[in-house]
């Protein structure tokens, strides 16, 4: 009995110091946020004297934040919905259709997963300078439309659709499109919640793309916006505090919201395959 | 299903086209074109006008092998990675077996607090890191001023600032690893625990011998995935330190950034990207050949992009 409280004590006690450490750099984050100005840098801190909103009134009124949340939402929504559409279209072909090369494409983009994104940036940038899409939402957009891991991950799922109720469908006269439209996406709602919750954290965070194929300042999204902002503010603690705040907020919430289906296609992207 | 044959073709092209189209024409033709790239002199010239364009054969490769800042990069992001991963995927394990510990009370709150990080945006994360290292008012040389040590200038010593941000990626990624390691934990058949008790293993003997063995195929998994990402650091340096204090922190990415959007030579920078790929390739033939036999899995999410 004693032994098993102790070993009891001894676990619990490691979780809670552990969620602790994880939570304190964001709960600093909040605080500082709220901070007078310059008042992390002259005193030591923990928690502000006087919390005020102004930072976060800088951000909305001078600093043009709203603009690069919805810069930011804006891209996140259409990357999620275009690549949730073609992913799944291509995920459902690829496990349920038969045609001439099925395999031998999968196989291919398969191996095409190790390939580092970052490689075909240059040529993708020079590629859009010639079609005047450098500097555009679309060109932020364009190598979000499509994803490998998208597509596996949704014919891994449809893999286990019965083939029983496709063929029933079938018989009854439903064309192709019609089945995987009315049939198959209804039935892959699980794992599109998933992946679009995937898609739009991913695009939301993102900083590489943007912030190579964005210069004009009013198409930023919060991260470049943010990194930005650390050029002329670095100095001032409690307004890049209050700036990555905003930033991380909507997509702590999302998360929140959502937990069971990001951490379930997490888990199963590892174990389940 | 004789009837039906001739149409599935017909609709598989219309189904697959968009995503593979896309795919092609913005990844896979970029790729082979960045490889076209790096054996050319590409630069701001060739960038006004093509006809500046030169052949050159593998003269960037050579160039960047005797580039002391290249080298640095590379040196930089190897043990980047090589303290990085390991020391993640030991955290990611830990907090894994403390959310799964059968006393472990209100598992499921600690879980989701343990994995936050990982969807708090990285530019903003690096932003609130480089203040919680500040020398003066920084959170952590406030801490340890306590025990009495420091102040430390975390980011602005050579010494400590690839540590530094070698620790808060272990903290941004670690709830990652941990939720596929849970899940690997809730696969292992409880009769194997069971047979282990009888035998009269105690807790480390059972952690050694049923534990770490089922756990394989997942480690092999969560190490590919690490180190992977690992290589490809970025916005850390960017945010956190610009590749300083003397190119401490200069990582491989971060110089293919400079190479190519701030100077324009994108012939070197696609040289230094291929460097880059052929190691990443390296090591997941490596991964393959070791996990022969686990069960098979591609990429988490935020792979590609």
């Amino acid at each position: 009995m004693t032994r098993r409280s102790l070993a009891s004590l001894a676990v619990n006690a490691a979780l809670v110091g552990a969620s602790a450490v994880t939570l304190l750099p964001l709960a600093w984050m909040v605080s500082v946020s709220l901070m007078p100005p310059g008042e992390a840098a002259s005193a030591s801190r923990l928690w502000p004297s006087a919390p005020t909103l102004e930072h976060y009134r800088a951000l909305f009124t001078r600093l043009d934040v709203v603009r690069y949340a919805l810069n930011s939402a804006l891209l996140a929504s259409v990357v999620t919905a275009l690549s949730l559409l073609l992913n799944s279209m291509a995920g459902y072909a690829f496990a349920k259709l038969r045609f001439a090369g099925r395999d031998r494409v999968f196989r291919v983009l398969l191996a095409a997963l190790v390939v580092p994104g970052q490689l075909g940036m240059l040529p993708l940038f020079l590629l859009l300078k010639q079609l005047g899409l450098v500097s555009t939402y679309a060109g932020v957009v364009i190598p979000g439309l499509a994803s490998i891991f998208g597509i596996f991950l949704v014919r891994q799922h449809a893999l286990s659709l019965p083939d029983s109720i496709l063929d029933a469908a079938r018989v009854d006269g439903a064309s192709e499109l019609r089945i995987y439209w009315s049939i198959a996406l209804p039935a892959l709602r699980p794992i599109l919640v998933t992946l679009g919750l995937f898609t739009f954290i991913g695009t939301w965070n993102d900083f590489l793309w943007p912030l190579i194929v964005l210069s004009d300042e009013r198409m930023f999204t919060l991260p470049v916006a943010l990194a930005n902002l650390l050029g002329e503010h670095a100095q001032d603690a409690e307004v890049m505090m209050a700036g990555a705040v905003v930033t991380v907020l909507p997509m702590v919430a999302l998360f929140l919201a959502l937990q069971r289906s990001y951490l379930a296609g997490v888990a199963g992207g590892g174990v389940k395959g | 299903m004789s009837a039906v044959t001739g149409r599935e073709p017909r609709a598989a092209a219309i189904l697959v086209s968009p995503a593979l189209g896309a795919i092609v024409a913005f990844f896979l033709l970029p790729v082979l074109a960045a490889l076209a790239l790096s054996v050319t002199d590409f630069d701001i010239y060739a960038l006004a006008d093509p006809a500046n364009l030169r052949f050159v054969g593998m003269r960037n490769y050579a160039r960047l092998l005797a580039d002391p800042t290249f080298r640095t990069a590379l040196w930089n992001t190897t043990s980047f990675v090589v303290v990085a991963a390991p020391l993640s995927i030991a955290v990611s394990l830990g907090a894994a077996l403390l959310v799964d510990a059968r006393l472990a009370r209100g598992a499921a709150f600690h879980r989701t607090v343990l994995f936050l990080p990982v969807v708090t945006t990285l530019v903003a994360a690096a932003v609130v890191w480089r203040y919680l290292y500040h020398p003066r008012f920084g959170l952590l040389n406030h801490a340890l001023a306590f025990v009495g040590v420091g102040p430390v200038d975390w980011l602005g010593d050579p010494r400590w600032a690839m540590p530094a941000i070698v620790f808060m990626t272990v903290w941004k990624t670690f709830g990652f690893n941990m939720v596929i390691f849970v899940a690997g934990l809730r696969s292992i058949s409880p009769r194997l625990y069971e047979a282990a008790s009888l035998d009269g293993a105690g807790p480390l003997a059972t952690f050694r011998h049923v534990t770490l063995p089922q756990l394989a195929p997942t480690t092999a998994f969560v190490t590919l995935m690490t180190v992977i990402g690992d290589f490809q650091l970025f916005a850390e340096p960017y945010v956190m330190t610009q590749g300083g204090p003397g190119d401490s922190t200069l990582s491989v990415v971060l110089l293919m950034y400079r190479e190519g959007f701030r100077w324009w030579n994108l012939g070197t920078a696609a040289a230094t990207a291929f460097v880059l790929f052929v190691i990443i390739l390296a090591l997941s033939a490596l991964g393959v050949a070791l996990r022969r036999g686990a069960p098979d899995a591609p990429a988490g999410p935020g792979g590609a992009s």
